[in-house]
């Protein structure tokens, strides 16, 4: 009969109707503003630095050693090397970023500069609300620097199998510094 | 003395000369799917001609793509088919494992195949919502495919970190593993998803109003998709029975159990019905890789995924993207940036059968003719 298909058409839009006001998979929209989802663990938005301890600036984790400026696919992040060295967590002498740019205008999100880094320094935020009425889309070392427990609260899983591979290199560095320093029996 | 009889339109109504009407359609046009422009010559309301004209979107993918590492190319496949990034990635570590000779873990090929049949059943739910939208049901299927859409948006964002842009494939494998209870929701959605296709069916494929638009409208000639290239569900809509899937069983295709739909007239009825059934066959596989799931690694941990630097020499490695078939050509001079880097975009080439497809059709046609060809413009223009 001509007309049934569309009949058959209206009571699954009918269904759906009556649905949205029970069924929670029928009715999926969150009232954003309003209502937040919570972000899930593996999400990523734009990257930011981690600081040790409580200086934002001087506890960096960043040595410079621009891999993630090469391997930027968008080519984003500027990097300018500091002369003066500081030893970092295992002791050895490390140089540090005096500039440390990323253009956010330019950044797709990809993630390739974490999972590149050698130093666990750079990682991926969950900031998503980022308009503003200024135009200061180049976030400076300043802006970028986030602490160890910020990384903790976003991406726990992933922080914490950072921080314990940390800690087991840091033990090993001391056990090599104490070996040495023991003189050897004549 | 007489003036001479007009002459004959091609519709074979007579027609005085001159006035033949031409439309230039987009490039901001709703129906054109992104910023695509098509003139079109009108008699009456019946297409003579039809230009396709492109480019809006183009942001010199391959030319980027040459001046960057491999590692660094991958993200940029995703913008191609902005809505399949997953099967973006996975012809292009492809086509990077064939150049430099890497094997892939068989977790990863599993974990590949599971995203892969996800991705093609929500763009062909999203292509049938889009095309019903085409047609003039506004809103109404198109939410409905989105809000199945969503759900397995949010397991790509859980598994990759992000819904569309997910970046997740390597070669030598993938980036990061399964996350705790990950198989055990991707179950669940297929199963959800299986009664969502038989309401979304319910709801379209007995519909009058879709039948008296889309039966007959659009035929492309089984001859003439293969003779311009054709590929995906547009070819196997004309008859021809052409899966990369099962051609080249890329991947561990060769491992699952499905079967090819076909249309036989090749009109727009057919190239959404094919679509529909192939859903019903990529949750039949879906099904199959999550139940054979193997544990094990994801990456083969000897690859360098930095400074990658394959041996002198070319490949062209080819997937069956949702859209048709996906390639990526690489030349490698030996160093560390691929020498020469070429897409093979199933929606370009799929699109230049679009002005035999439209003539002596209505321009409301061309509207869901366009839309039944699934078309990304990030691919079309690179």
């Amino acid at each position: 009969m001509l007309g049934l298909g569309i009949l058959k058409g209206f009571m699954e839009t009918g269904r759906n109707f009556c649905g949205s006001y029970y069924d929670p998979e029928r009715l999926t929209t969150v009232q954003y503003p309003e209502e937040r989802l919570e972000p899930q663990a593996n999400a990523r938005t734009i990257p930011f630095l981690i600081y040790d301890g409580s200086d934002p600036i001087g506890g960096l984790r960043c040595t410079a050693c621009t891999i993630c400026e090469q391997e930027c696919p968008a080519h984003c992040i500027e990097i300018v090397k500091d002369t003066a060295k500081k030893p970092d967590y295992l002791g050895k002498m490390q140089l540090h970023p005096k500039v440390f740019d990323i253009d956010t205008a330019v950044c797709m999100e990809c993630g390739i500069c974490a999972e590149v880094c050698p130093f666990d320094s750079i990682k991926m935020d969950q900031v998503f609300e980022r308009a503003g009425s200024h135009r200061r889309l180049t976030l400076h070392k300043d802006d970028l620097s986030k602490s160890n427990e910020y990384y903790n609260k976003i991406h726990p899983a992933e922080a914490a199998a950072v921080d314990a591979a940390r800690a087991e290199e840091q033990k090993k560095a001391q056990a090599r510094k104490a070996a040495a320093a023991v003189p050897a029996t004549p | 003395m007489n003036a001479p009889p007009p002459p004959l339109a091609p519709t074979g109504r007579s027609q005085t000369a001159g006035d033949l009407l031409e439309v230039s359609m987009g490039p901001h046009h709703p129906s054109t799917h992104g910023v695509f422009r098509m003139n079109v010559v009108l008699d009456g309301e019946t297409v003579v001609k039809l230009t396709p004209v492109f480019g809006y979107l183009h942001r010199n993918h391959e030319k980027i793509a040459e001046k960057n590492s491999y590692l660094g190319s991958i993200p940029y496949t995703d913008r191609l088919d902005y809505i399949c990034s997953m099967t973006n990635n996975w012809a292009y570590v492809l086509s990077v494992e064939k150049l430099a000779g890497i094997a892939v873990p068989e977790r990863a090929e599993y974990i590949r195949v599971i995203v892969g049949e996800m991705t093609r059943l929500f763009n062909h739910a999203c292509l049938a919502g889009f095309l019903l939208q085409d047609m003039g049901a506004l809103g109404t299927p198109l939410m409905y495919a989105f809000r199945e859409r969503e759900k397995i948006l949010d397991l790509f964002e859980a598994l990759s970190g992000s819904r569309m842009m997910c970046n997740y494939m390597r070669f030598g494998g993938c980036r990061c593993d399964l996350p705790e209870g990950w198989p055990e929701k991707a179950a669940r959605i297929g199963a959800g998803f299986e009664s969502f296709l038989d309401e979304f069916e319910a709801l379209l494929t007995g519909n009058e109003i879709l039948r008296a638009r889309s039966e007959g409208v659009g035929v492309l000639p089984r001859e003439l998709a293969v003779n311009a290239g054709v590929t995906g569900p547009g070819l196997r809509a004309s008859g021809v029975n052409y899966d990369i899937r099962k051609v080249d069983k890329y991947g561990i295709y060769d491992r699952f159990k499905f079967r090819v739909p076909l249309g036989e007239r090749g009109d727009v009825f057919d190239r959404y019905m094919v679509r529909i059934l192939e859903m019903r066959e990529s949750l039949m596989i879906l099904n199959q890789a999550l139940h054979d799931l193997p544990d094990g690694a994801i990456i083969d941990p000897k690859v360098r995924l930095r400074n990658l630097r394959p041996k002198a020499g070319e490949a062209y490695g080819r997937i069956e993207s949702p859209k048709g078939e996906l390639g990526f050509y690489l030349i490698s001079d030996g160093g560390p940036i691929p020498y020469r880097y070429r897409v093979r975009p199933p929606s370009l080439i799929n699109l230049t059968v679009l002005e035999d497809m439209c003539m002596g059709h209505t321009i409301a046609d061309v509207v869901i003719i366009l839309g039944s060809i699934d078309i990304v413009l990030g691919e079309v223009d690179r």
